[in-house]
């Protein structure tokens, strides 16, 4: 069959991507210490074309390429801009930490290049081949930046939980896929959702595999209980490196499983429902009773995201388009507020310390208070209090839930986000009503971060103010 | 001749013994690594059983890659236990204990 050259246009952010990253692992070579900048600058502006080029390539009908295991459709592109923008904003806050500790090196940027680019692959996968092997490029890339700080006892040992509970995950993800292969006879989805159609439940091998396939993405996600890695690799691994596993993996976690779960196997969604269901009650409640013990911050946001986690397997469950399309939103949205508040923790850092208790966040109001002020609005719309994002994230969640009679989960859901508001709350007290230790040096930041922290805090209340577009966009995916 | 479902119970059985390994193995993170390799490969026979038994190429294409991305992945971990040894000077699972809470 001969390659047609078209093939490669709806893959052209992910062409960038690549191209970036290629270049910067060669140039990193020939940089001097004193050059390394251009490795940051070339990152960005690689981004930035793949974002441009989301745009250009994006919008109309759905094209399937590569005989069939690559798809551009609205999903793609809404989630490929998200995941581009978010972790635009996570360079951009990891520099000053990198050089203020001598790991301002090219590999940190190759190896996020590699995860972006793993995340965007999973994002346009059609089969099961190709998004396990975007999931393994962005796994194995996060693998090794948690390494990555090799002086770090904590970061070494992280990384090696990371990377066995990681590749347990992806082994139970690949025996469901095998099984579903054995059941209907095809990788490709558009098949796989045909035979399953036409099988149902009645196929053992099948809902075996559903098991499997289930779990896979319950450790991809971090859901309980599959939690166990979640805050050890949030505690121990360097800041940036968390910054980056903590925000845009969630999004495309979220993209696995609608590939995955939805274009393969919305035919039988009432089996898949009820463990997702189970995973999402214990989710939430154990990541917010947890979350209140926790005295470090990476740790309560670790409890925190395991959380959120479950609010997004509320609107997966409902098994609607509205709750597809609302699970999506609160995904976004969660990966811009996780950049929010670990940007916040690498801007309180500086040379020999690492703002991780919530004691270093003492009296922050004193010391700088518009970074008090975005930390507060992140809080907020993490907690979900409006007028911030996060309250209209967890309102059309809890929505869809209602529209499918599950009246009580959408109370169990609201009383566990009415504890977790306390952990929430607990650090805009200490912002602004504890007093800074006297000795703490002035906060000083360059403007790009400052810029970045402000586009990033004001978004959340853009968003809840003016919900409507990114609304609309989320919505018009799943029609 | 042996049927499919052999196949899939031998899969079965070397997939679970993996992950009772990786539970229950408790002193050399080596052992983990070759858990984790065990795992891949029963997910292997089953692609090449299913493979075989549909008559369809597409399970064996499926295992090549799960056979690249398994030696990439050893690369990576056994490059993780280099710096664990590193800055700890064993790789004793139990002596992984420093994140808890």
């Amino acid at each position: 069959m001969p390659f047609d050259a078209a093939n490669l246009f709806p893959i052209l952010p992910e062409i960038a991507i690549l191209v970036t990253a290629s270049v910067v692992l060669v140039l990193d070579l020939y940089l001097k210490e004193k050059d390394k900048d251009i490795n940051h600058t070339l990152t960005l502006i690689g981004l930035l074309v793949a974002i441009g080029l989301t745009g250009a390539v994006g919008g109309g009908d759905a094209r399937v390429v590569f005989d069939g295991n690559v798809v551009r459709d609205g999903l793609t592109d809404l989630l490929r801009g998200a995941i581009l923008v978010v972790s635009l904003l996570a360079f951009v806050y990891a520099r000053p930490w990198l050089k203020d500790r001598g790991l301002f090196v090219g590999e940190f940027y190759v190896l996020g290049l590699f995860a972006i680019l793993g995340m965007l692959i999973m994002v346009s996968a059609n089969s099961f081949l190709t998004i396990y092997l975007g999931l393994e490029l962005q796994a194995l890339s996060l693998y090794a930046l948690v390494a990555f700080d090799r002086d770090s006892k904590k970061g070494a040992e992280a990384a090696m939980k990371y990377f066995v509970l990681g590749a347990l995950g992806s082994g139970m993800l690949l025996y469901g896929v095998s099984m579903i292969y054995g059941a209907t006879g095809s990788i490709e989805f558009g098949p796989v959702a045909q035979a399953v159609a036409e099988q149902g439940m009645d196929n053992k091998v099948l809902v075996f595999g559903v098991v499997f396939l289930v779990i896979g993405v319950g450790f991809k996600f971090g859901a309980v209980p599959f939690h166990m890695w979640v805050p050890d690799i949030y505690e121990g691994a360097p800041t940036p490196a968390v910054l980056l596993l903590g925000s845009a993996p969630k999004i495309a976690a979220f993209a696995l499983a609608i590939r995955m779960l939805v274009d393969g196997l919305e035919a039988i969604q009432p089996d898949w429902q009820g463990m997702l269901l189970i995973l999402a009650v214990l989710s939430m409640g154990l990541g917010n009773l947890v979350a209140i013990a926790q005295t470090n911050i990476k740790r309560m946001l670790a409890y925190s995201t395991i959380s959120h986690v479950g609010f997004i397997f509320l609107g997966l469950l409902a098994g609607s388009a509205q709750g597809y399309a609302s699970a999506m939103f609160y995904a976004i949205v969660y990966a811009v507020m996780s950049t929010g508040a670990f940007g916040i923790l690498l801007i309180l850092s500086r040379k020999g310390f690492d703002a991780e208790n919530l004691d270093d966040l003492k009296g922050l109001n004193d010391r700088d208070s518009w970074y008090a002020a975005m930390m507060a609005l992140v809080m907020f719309s993490m907690a979900g209090v409006p007028p911030t994002v996060g309250f209209m994230a967890k309102l059309l969640v809890l929505e869809s839930v209602v529209r499918i009679d599950l009246v009580w989960l959408a109370l169990v859901a609201v009383a566990f986000s009415i504890i977790g508001a306390f952990y929430y709350l607990r650090v805009v007290k200490v912002i602004y009503f504890d007093k800074p230790d006297p000795d703490m040096p002035v906060l000083t930041t360059s403007g790009g971060v400052r810029f970045a922290m402000s586009l990033n805090g004001l978004s959340l209340l853009a968003l809840g103010l003016f919900p409507a577009t990114l609304l609309s966009w989320c919505q018009s995916v799943f029609v | 001749m042996i049927a499919l479902s052999d196949y899939l119970i031998l899969a079965a059985g070397l997939f679970m013994l993996a992950v009772a390994g990786i539970f229950l193995n408790r002193k050399n993170v080596i052992l983990l690594l070759m858990c984790i390799e065990l795992m891949l490969l029963a997910v292997n026979m089953n692609f090449v059983a299913f493979s075989h038994f549909l008559g369809d190429m597409t399970g064996q294409v499926f295992v090549f890659f799960i056979l690249t991305v398994a030696a990439a992945e050893a690369a990576i971990g056994l490059a993780i236990l280099v710096v664990v040894f590193r800055s700890q000077q064993t790789i004793n699972v139990e002596d992984l204990d420093s994140l808890k809470g």
